[in-house]
């Protein structure tokens, strides 16, 4: 069991930083863990395809089970808490409840902040490649990104289209 | 499935048009519109203080030696930082110092100073209850859905080679867009170890979690040309690369 709990806030951590960084690779991960773990982490998981090299170069260092250490053989039911693992972006903290040898709830305590100030998880799916123009997209296209657009630029580009039309 | 309706504005701020696109509870409310004056304001502040274009900004000054660090508002010192950070990881094909076209360098933390300015305008936009925003500098954005079950903000990228077409389309719930290019100013970034413009890419965009890092992210893999894509697969980056020959490919 302790292995067990290990091996779920390892792959929590690895979870949490990929929603937050880069969630539309993280269905992997995500999906591989929904059979043990409900409550909170359940409607972040997202649609998009995964690719390996993207998740496996992820893999947080190893999150130890506080209170879980010695010769026992079972977690008995209650709240453990993992150590803060540190990743490449930052401190990840987990907490889990545990009735026996089900894990009933998830609660993320820490995860990476790159700017140091609104801890938000970002959300967005995978691009998709197109050919075509503002007119055939008709009114989905909400904004439109490109390089930095001069005055003059401006004028000219599919942004004041849109707010032209007040779509 | 109807999309809710989409109140726009548009002012000019740093030279070049603030977009903002709001859905939702206070889209067209006097609510709104004070969150939108104060977003505008933190603008015009981080125009006053890092334009390069005006010579009596804090920035322009501290480039000439004529002010200390110490003697500018602490976010000078916040940007360079900033900008250090990102030289360190581009192994010096980002820099805020750059050669000019006579060879001497040249203090410009303009590359970083857009997107940390909108993290940083859009703060009360993003307080607003139960309202979507979309707010773009010139092409950069900032997207949140106050529902993470609502309907994301869709986000057309322009093809660098005829801005009248898109290459690609991006959902986005919450996160930030960036694309850097050289559609509407001719080359204008370089890798700063050579002070050249590179031309294997057209543009690059960088979908991420906040706009300060990825508009550095696109900026820095466009000025490191061939090695762009690789370098931002190595940073687990979601971005969408357009070739100088109009190739567009996803990096994920």
């Amino acid at each position: 069991m302790k292995r067990i709990v290990l091996w779920v806030l390892s792959t929590l951590s690895t979870v949490v930083v990929l929603f937050g960084y880069h969630t539309s690779t993280s269905s992997v991960m995500a999906t591989s863990s929904e059979g043990t773990i409900s409550g909170s982490l359940t409607g972040q998981t997202t649609s998009g395809s995964g690719t390996g090299a993207a998740t496996s170069g992820t893999a947080p260092p190893a999150v130890g089970a506080s209170g879980a250490s010695g010769g026992s053989s079972s977690v008995a039911s209650g709240t453990v808490t993992g150590d803060v693992a540190q990743t490449r972006w930052g401190p990840v903290q987990v907490q889990l409840e545990v009735s026996g040898s089900t894990i009933t709830n998830v609660t993320i305590l820490r995860y990476p902040d790159s700017n140091g100030r609104d801890i938000q998880i970002a959300n967005y799916s995978l691009p998709q490649l197109i050919q075509e123009t503002l007119d055939a997209q008709g009114d989905s296209i909400s904004m439109v990104s490109g390089a930095t657009y001069t005055s003059q630029g401006y004028l000219e580009s599919l942004q004041s289209a849109l707010d032209q039309a007040g779509l | 499935m109807t999309a809710p309706a989409i109140s726009r504005r548009v002012e000019q701020v740093m030279g070049m048009p603030i977009s903002l696109a709001l859905r939702g509870r206070h889209a067209d409310d006097a609510v709104g519109e004070a969150a939108w004056q104060e977003a505008l304001a933190e603008l015009r502040w981080v125009d006053e203080v890092f334009s390069t274009w005006r010579s009596d900004s804090q920035v322009s000054r501290l480039g000439r030696g004529e002010v200390a660090l110490d003697d500018c508002d602490p976010a000078v010192a916040e940007v360079l930082r900033l900008g250090d950070d990102a030289r360190l990881s581009s192994d010096g094909a980002f820099d805020v110092w750059r050669p000019d076209a006579h060879g001497v360098r040249r203090l410009d933390p303009s590359g970083v100073v857009k997107g940390w300015a909108v993290d940083r305008a859009v703060a009360p936009l993003l307080a607003l209850a139960e309202t979507d925003v979309c707010l773009s500098a010139g092409g950069d954005m900032v997207c949140h859905v106050a529902d993470p079950a609502g309907l994301p903000w869709s986000i057309g990228i322009e093809n660098p080679l005829d801005p009248a077409r898109l290459v690609a389309r991006v959902p986005v719930h919450r996160g930030a867009v960036a694309t850097s290019g050289s559609a509407h100013r001719g080359a204008h970034v370089v890798d700063a170890r050579s002070g050249l413009a590179q031309d294997a890419l057209a543009s690059v965009t960088v979908v991420g979690a906040h706009l300060t890092s990825v508009d550095i992210d696109a900026t820095t893999a466009l000025a490191l040309g061939v090695d762009g894509p690789a370098w931002l697969r190595s940073r687990l980056r979601t971005a969408v690369v357009v070739w100088a020959d109009g190739r567009a490919e996803t990096v994920a």
